[in-house]
Formats: structure tokens, C-alpha cells, sequence
């Protein structure tokens, strides 16, 4: 690990409390994909709050098939260097060696993610295991908490990653949005009984049903194109946005960048907002999800 | 009392919660309109970039300079490196209105943010949980600047001057009230 040696005596690293912590600072913020050091820098001077280094946006993984797994350490190391922002990268589910590589490495944030081709098809990794935070995707409360169950010091939702079609991270931030709504005029006697069919630590349904939001922070993912997807996103109650595949295939990805930055921001100012979506070059093409094969979709992937 | 919270990014709900639960009136500031009425201003923690780039493109740097230069105004992480003079980095907007030289993610990346018991000036005997994420540190401090907390290698990681408040760590993220207490001092 890359400690310098500034630590006081007494002083704990690794712990919940600063792992779940850098994600609270991510909040209001834009997490952006990007595959070279140059997509980095315009990530960060467009104002992204942290860039996800791999080696493929979604919609390229999506296009060439065959195994996606974590991204050469030597292509994240370079990203690292190029920007003074968190820089996050995936490892594939369950596959803990990939997410102790990462650890060594230094890097801010892992993503085990359903983008990449699962390693384990019953379990995810023991996150508690790390003194790096992890962030996981959810379809619905009983994911999110699963997983948070696991480690997790954030959550996304999974939406349908390389589509540019919002509707499946919508479908999974209403999802969990309305469930934490019902929990929370649910009594006690119901509660063990919902945690039972969701099958979540009932200490967490309990904590969620109290906090009346999830005990980490929530970004929205998967599918979100343009400045009105982010804001629609945060509108809907989420704490911040990843855009994959968004950007950097799109006409303007550095005009597009800082526009969705605004966006998130000014989520519940029309008239910013009005603003920043002018003349932004094409967007993404993208694939309609509702026209995707089953065998097609990654956000069935997780357990 | 109304309490304004910089709401570009980062963790400004927290600050918020705090503020209200020690009764101030807390307004969230995006525009230079909505400092107005402020008797204070809380500048969260987040990313320094991404803060610092959407007050330039939504001209809050000099209503925020202005602000800072007469009322009291408290930066915590994000918010200290943008109170400071100088952070050694040229491209990177800052206020400049607090006589501290800072130097951004001083303890290296996330693995090595870390959590620690501080002894501060003016909080009473009872060390402070202090949370460091990614922080920075103060490595100098001109005459005019009070250094209330320092790690035990000395360097400095809470300072005011006269009605500026800074801290390296995050207050807003522990249920101990008494730095919120101390800026509501301030602004009073």
C-alpha cells in the first residue's frame, strides 16, 4: 500500500466509517468512465468527482463479447497518475483475487461489477475483508442491502449498462426508492417477515426502515445519456450519477461531461437545465432495452 | 440564525442536518442570490475540482470572495483547500481569503484515510473523533492565523482567523455537535 507515513499514533484506516465516508464526499457528483489518461483529464476538468478506469466503455464490452474482466493494473496506473480525483475500477463478481490486485495497486474505489463477466455465480466477495471501499450494484432493496450486508460502501443502481436507454435504471432506483417508502410504515412484527422475502440481514432492513434511506450513499448507473437522464435521476431521490458509455461515445463527449456535471448540480432548475442541454452534438446511439434478447441483458447477473 | 451550506457537490445534506439540529436556519447555496440574507457560510467537503469549476461557470467565485472576506465562513476539507491562499496547484480556483498554505490528499489515496481521537483548541479537555477522507493539510500558517488542532506529527489540520474557520477532517460526519457549535459562536 502507498501509506507515506503522515499517520498519528491511535489513527484507524480502513474502517466503515471512512470507507462509507468517500463516498458521502461523491454525493451531487458525476462518476465518469473513461479508457485513456486524455478521457481522464476531460473527465476531470468538465468536473467529474471521480473517473472509473477500464480497459472497454459497456457498449464496446456489449459489442465484441467474449470475457470482460478487470483492466490491465499498468492502464489503471496511468489514469491514476493523469487526474487528482478518485479513480475506481471494476473487478468481476465474486472474484476476490482481482479485487486484492486492486487493493495493492492503491486504488480508491472497486466496482464489483455485473459489466464484467462473472467470476462466481453464488457469491459475491467478502468486502468486509478490505480496507478499500466497494460499490455494487442493485435491482431492488433486497440487492442493495445483500450487499451492503457483504461490505459494500455504496450502491448503484445496475440499469442496463452500454444502452444509453434510462429505463432499467429507473425501473431500479423506483424500485428500492418505493420499497425504503413501504418499510417505513411497516411495524416491527412485519419487518422480520419482510426481511425474510427479500432475503436481507434483517439488521439492515431494520436500520433502512429507521434512517428511511439506505445506510450508504446511492448513485444512480447504467443507461444515462444526457443532462435530463442525470437530473431525472436525481430528481427521483438519487445522491449522485455514473455515466458509462455516455460520454465517450457520444459527438461532444467534453461539452456533453461538464453538461451533466451542471445537470446534477442544478437537478431542480429547469431553466439550468434548459441551458445546458443545448446543442450538445449527438448523443450515443444506443440499444432499446425493451428490444434486447433476455440472454442479452448483464443486469440479471449478481445474486 | 441562517446558516448557508455551499450545495455544488459533496456532503452538504450532513452539515445541514447538523445546523438544523442546533437550530439554525439552513439555506442551500447554488446562486450568488442565495447569499444574501446569510449570517454564515458552511463550505462542505467533496471534490475541490468539480466545487471549484461549477463556482466558476455559475460566477459564485466573487460573491464567494466577497462573502468570505466579511462574514464567517467555514471550510471542512474541500472547503479548507478552497478558503486557502495557496495550494501550490495554479489552475485550480480557490477563494484565497484565508492566510494557510494547503496541500490537497496530503496522507495519499483512499486507503489511507483514517479516523483518530484530537485533541482541539477551545472544544474543552475531551478530544475530538476526527475524520480524515482523502484530506489535506495546513503546512503553513501566516501571524495572523490561530491554529486550534495539529496531529501529533505536528502538522496542522484546524485553524481560524478571526471569523474563518478550516478543518482538515469532517466534522459533519460524527454525532459529536461541538465544531457546529463553535462556528455558530462565530456567527453570531
Amino acid at each position: 500500500m502507498t501509506s507515506n507515513g503522515n499517520h498519528a499514533d491511535g489513527a484507524q484506516t480502513g474502517s466503515e466509517k471512512v470507507k462509507r465516508g468517500l463516498a458521502q464526499m461523491l454525493k451531487g457528483g458525476v462518476i465518469m468512465d473513461v479508457v485513456t489518461p486524455e478521457h481522464a483529464r476531460i473527465a476531470e476538468d468538465a468536473g467529474a468527482c471521480a473517473v472509473m478506469a477500464l480497459e472497454r466503455v459497456p457498449a464496446d464490452i456489449r459489442a465484441q463479447g467474449g470475457v470482460a474482466r478487470m483492466s490491465d493494473p499498468d492502464m489503471i496506473e496511468q489514469i491514476m497518475q493523469a487526474v487528482t480525483i478518485p479513480v475506481m475500477a471494476k473487478c468481476r463478481i465474486g472474484h476476490f483475487v482481482e479485487a486484492q490486485i486492486l487493493q495493492a495497486l492503491g486504488i480508491d474505489y472497486i466496482d464489483e461489477s455485473e459489466v464484467l463477466t462473472p467470476a462466481d455465480e453464488e457469491h459475491h466477495i467478502n468486502k468486509h475483508q478490505f480496507a478499500v471501499p466497494f460499490v455494487c450494484g442493485c435491482r431492488n432493496l433486497g440487492e442493495a442491502l445483500r450487499r451492503i450486508g457483504e461490505g459494500a460502501a455504496m450502491i448503484r443502481t445496475k440499469g442496463e449498462a452500454g444502452t444509453g436507454d434510462v429505463v432499467e435504471a429507473v425501473r431500479h432506483a423506483r424500485a428500492v426508492l418505493g420499497e425504503i417508502r413501504r418499510l417505513k410504515a411497516m411495524d416491527e412484527d412485519e419487518l422480520f417477515t419482510y426481511a425474510k422475502n427479500i432475503q436481507a440481514p434483517y439488521a439492515l432492513v431494520k436500520e433502512t426502515a429507521e434512517l428511511g434511506r439506505l445506510p450508504v450513499v446511492n448513485f444512480a448507473a447504467g443507461g444515462v445519456a444526457t443532462p435530463a437522464d442525470a437530473a431525472l435521476m436525481m430528481q427521483l431521490g438519487m445522491d449522485g450519477v455514473f455515466v458509462g458509455s455516455g460520454i465517450f461515445k457520444s459527438g461532444d463527449p467534453a461539452k456533453r461531461a461538464k453538461a451533466i456535471v451542471e445537470a446534477v448540480t442544478y437537478y431542480q432548475n429547469p431553466e439550468i437545465l434548459l441551458n445546458v442541454s443545448r446543442n450538445l452534438g449527438e448523443a450515443m446511439v444506443g440499444i432499446n432495452v425493451s428490444a434486447m434478447a433476455e440472454g442479452d441483458k448483464i443486469a440479471t447477473r449478481g445474486w | 440564525m441562517n446558516i448557508g451550506v455551499l450545495a455544488l457537490q459533496g456532503a452538504f445534506i450532513e452539515h445541514e442536518a447538523v445546523l438544523r439540529a442546533l437550530g439554525a436556519t439552513v439555506t442551500q447555496v447554488r446562486l450568488a442570490a442565495d447569499l444574501e440574507p446569510l449570517d454564515g457560510l458552511v463550505i462542505p467537503g467533496g471534490e475541490s475540482t468539480t466545487i471549484g469549476k461549477l463556482a466558476t461557470n455559475f460566477g459564485l467565485m466573487q460573491p464567494l470572495r466577497d462573502f468570505a472576506q466579511t462574514r464567517p465562513t467555514w471550510g471542512t476539507c474541500a472547503g479548507m483547500i478552497f478558503l486557502a491562499k495557496d495550494i501550490g496547484i495554479d489552475r485550480q480556483p480557490i477563494l484565497s481569503v484565508m492566510d494557510i498554505t494547503v496541500n490537497r490528499n496530503a496522507f495519499g489515496r483512499q486507503i489511507d484515510s483514517f479516523e483518530v481521537d484530537l485533541p482541539i483548541k477551545g472544544l474543552g479537555a475531551l478530544p475530538f473523533h476526527a475524520v480524515f477522507i482523502r484530506a489535506p493539510l495546513a503546512t503553513a500558517a501566516g501571524p495572523e492565523v490561530d491554529v486550534l488542532a495539529r496531529l501529533e506529527t505536528q502538522q496542522i489540520v484546524a485553524a481560524r482567523q478571526g471569523h474563518l474557520l478550516a478543518t482538515a477532517f469532517h466534522p459533519e460526519l460524527t454525532p459529536d455537535t461541538r465544531m457546529h457549535e463553535y462556528f455558530l459562536r462565530l456567527a453570531r
